[in-house]
């Protein structure tokens, strides 16, 4: 992994003195050498299998679409004050939120302490990254299978803690109403921290050497050296980890399918899994609802990460 | 000199931290895996960590193979994930070179829109219409459509960011000896672009060879995934208590990938990190 990293380290200062893009180009110029049409595949593609289910979303969640009947009417907002009315809604957004925040947290901590702790360039160290890794790699339907059976009442860890307790301790850690949600984001964070762990190691890797000498010939701790030099310079790592763990846990399934199916009594039903069960029911209409509920959620916090990412381009 | 003390504990502790910690977080749910995997249906009703009395991890392995239909999941699985790479790489940064060197304000809005998609959620239930209105439910070519159109916006943001860094003299050149613009983005930028290609790749393969909730809107049913076919088994196994096939089915999930990570972490973790922290 070293090789990479290394290389990183060096272009790094190479690429910053690169020319400002589109500076020089005049109109012309542009047109003849980078021709629009190279952009038309790709947007095509966009345009039919990403935008127009998109504005579908927002037809489709005022009818009364369902598997039980072939014709589609427009029945307004019927949808939402139905699924606002009953509570559905709100629970939804709620725990949904809950869910990304508290992924968001964990799997940059675990992948924080992780990077840390496996820093140094040794044998150990480099067999425990990719130890770290296999999770990421492993499909999350089997990661949520694997705690499910761990996590029984009967399970195995009940069994080690009943072991150091001297007692038998049998705690459904899924079957909680109030704590499930924790220990399935818990889990989410288990499965990626790994890849948290690649991306703030190599955040680590691109303080230059000579800075952290002048600190240690200033006589800085090592942790003083670790908060005023190091966490810095990690502030790319961090938005990157934190923009993807948000966003690939409002858009969750797979763990939350496989531990506790939205159970117990629909705790931890974020709104992909009521999207999913609304649909297996044939009731597709509120199943648009939902996703337009999750579309709009997500796209009213977006502006704040796209902003940040856009803002990491242009120091760039 | 208690600094120095500190940091000669730590030093010796370090190894005992990071021996423990990947044994009891990666090795327990791991061995969990493969001893049950090895048991029979009785043994394996409370899946533990204790070794099954007699091993009959192949017998089980060839169950779920039948039952779990795998050659025809794994192909499946081939299939969507080939097409799919390959295209977003192809469409993504051909579109990415242009949105990057010409900075228009039209090309602007396009560049917002095409990263949109790495926030915005895919629309999973209109797509299922949108497809049975193109004749496409339920097909192969539909599914690969839907994952191009959700992470197209990944290549487009990863590319572009990176086409940002290379000099526009190195196409100059090939332009004034007279190359044509696909001539100078396949011979000149394409290659240059390998480290923000093999991040997206890598991250895309992951996205798309382990996704289940996509595939089960688009092609539940009718086409055999890998991961289709867990969510299969384990749904009728969890209520019949068959962890054995479960996990057995999960040992031959992963084994591929975990031999592919084994054989190639060095190019996977360079690859993952070289385009991502820049």
């Amino acid at each position: 992994m070293s090789t990479a990293e290394r290389t990183l380290v060096v272009e790094r200062p190479a690429t910053r003195p690169a020319p400002r893009p589109g500076a020089r180009p005049t109109s012309t110029y542009g047109k003849r050498t980078h021709p629009m049409w190279f952009l038309a595949p790709a947007f095509a593609i966009l345009l039919v299998f990403f935008f127009l289910p998109t504005l579908f979303n927002f037809v489709y969640a005022f009818t009364d679409w369902s598997g039980f009947k072939s014709s589609i009417k427009p029945v307004g907002p019927d949808n939402f004050t139905q699924l606002a009315s009953d509570g559905t809604l709100l629970r939804a957004v709620r725990i949904t939120l809950v869910y990304a925040v508290l992924v968001a947290v964990f799997q940059n901590l675990f992948g924080f302490g992780l990077a840390v702790l496996l820093e140094r360039d040794n044998r150990l160290n480099r067999i425990a990254r990719i130890c770290f890794l296999v999770p990421v790699l492993m499909s999350a339907l089997a990661v949520g299978y694997v705690f499910q059976a761990l996590l029984k009442p009967q399970g195995s860890l009940n069994e080690l803690i009943g072991a150091v307790l001297g007692r038998t301790f049998d705690y459904a850690w899924l079957g909680d109403t109030t704590w499930s949600i924790v220990v399935v984001a818990l889990i989410h964070a288990w499965k990626w921290m790994g890849l948290s762990m690649l991306i703030y190691l190599a955040g680590l890797k691109t303080v230059p050497e000579d800075i952290l000498e002048a600190a240690r010939i200033d006589g800085a701790s090592r942790l003083r050296t670790f908060w005023a030099v190091k966490s810095p310079l990690l502030a790319p790592a961090i938005t990157f980890n934190v923009a993807t763990a948000l966003l690939g846990s409002m858009n969750g399934f797979d763990v939350v399918q496989a531990t506790t199916g939205g159970g117990p009594a629909r705790t931890t039903e974020i709104l992909n899994i009521f999207i999913y069960r609304t649909f297996g029911q044939g009731l597709f209409a509120q199943a648009t609802a939902m996703s337009l509920v999750l579309f709009l959620l997500v796209a009213f916090l977006a502006f704040p990460v796209i902003r940040t990412l856009r803002k990491r381009e242009e120091i760039l | 000199m208690k600094r120095v003390s500190d940091a000669r504990l730590w030093t010796r502790l370090q190894p005992v931290v990071t021996t423990g910690l990947v044994l009891g977080l990666i090795g327990i749910p791991l061995w969990l895996v493969v001893v049950t995997a090895g048991k029979s249906q009785g043994e394996a009703l409370d899946p533990d960590l204790s070794l099954p009395s007699h091993w009959q991890l192949f017998d089980n392995l060839r169950e779920v193979w039948i039952d779990g239909k795998v050659p025809a999941a794994f192909f499946g699985s081939l299939l969507i994930v080939v097409p799919t790479v390959a295209g977003v790489l192809a469409f993504g940064s051909m579109a990415a070179w242009v949105l990057a060197r010409r900075a228009t304000r039209l090309n602007a809005a396009l560049y917002a829109l095409g990263i949109s998609g790495i926030v915005l959620p895919p629309a999973v239930v209109t797509v299922v219409l949108l497809l049975r209105q193109l004749g496409l439910a339920g097909s192969a070519i539909g599914m690969i459509g839907v994952y191009m159109g959700i992470y197209l916006s990944t290549v487009i943001f990863f590319v572009t960011g990176f086409v940002r860094t290379i000099p526009v003299s190195l196409e100059e050149a090939a332009q004034i000896d007279g190359a044509s613009p696909f001539t100078v983005f396949r011979r000149i930028v394409l290659p240059l672009l390998r480290p923000a290609l093999a991040t997206a790749t890598i991250l895309i393969c992951l996205y798309v060879w382990n996704d289940v909730f996509y595939a089960f809107f688009v092609v539940g049913g009718r086409l055999d995934t890998l991961p289709l076919n867990l969510f299969r088994v384990a749904s009728a196994g969890l209520y019949l208590n068959n962890w054995h096939l479960i996990f057995a089915y999960v040992v031959l999930m992963s084994l591929p990938l975990i031999v592919v990570l084994a054989v190639a972490q060095r190019k996977i973790i360079s690859g993952i990190t070289s385009g991502a922290v820049k």
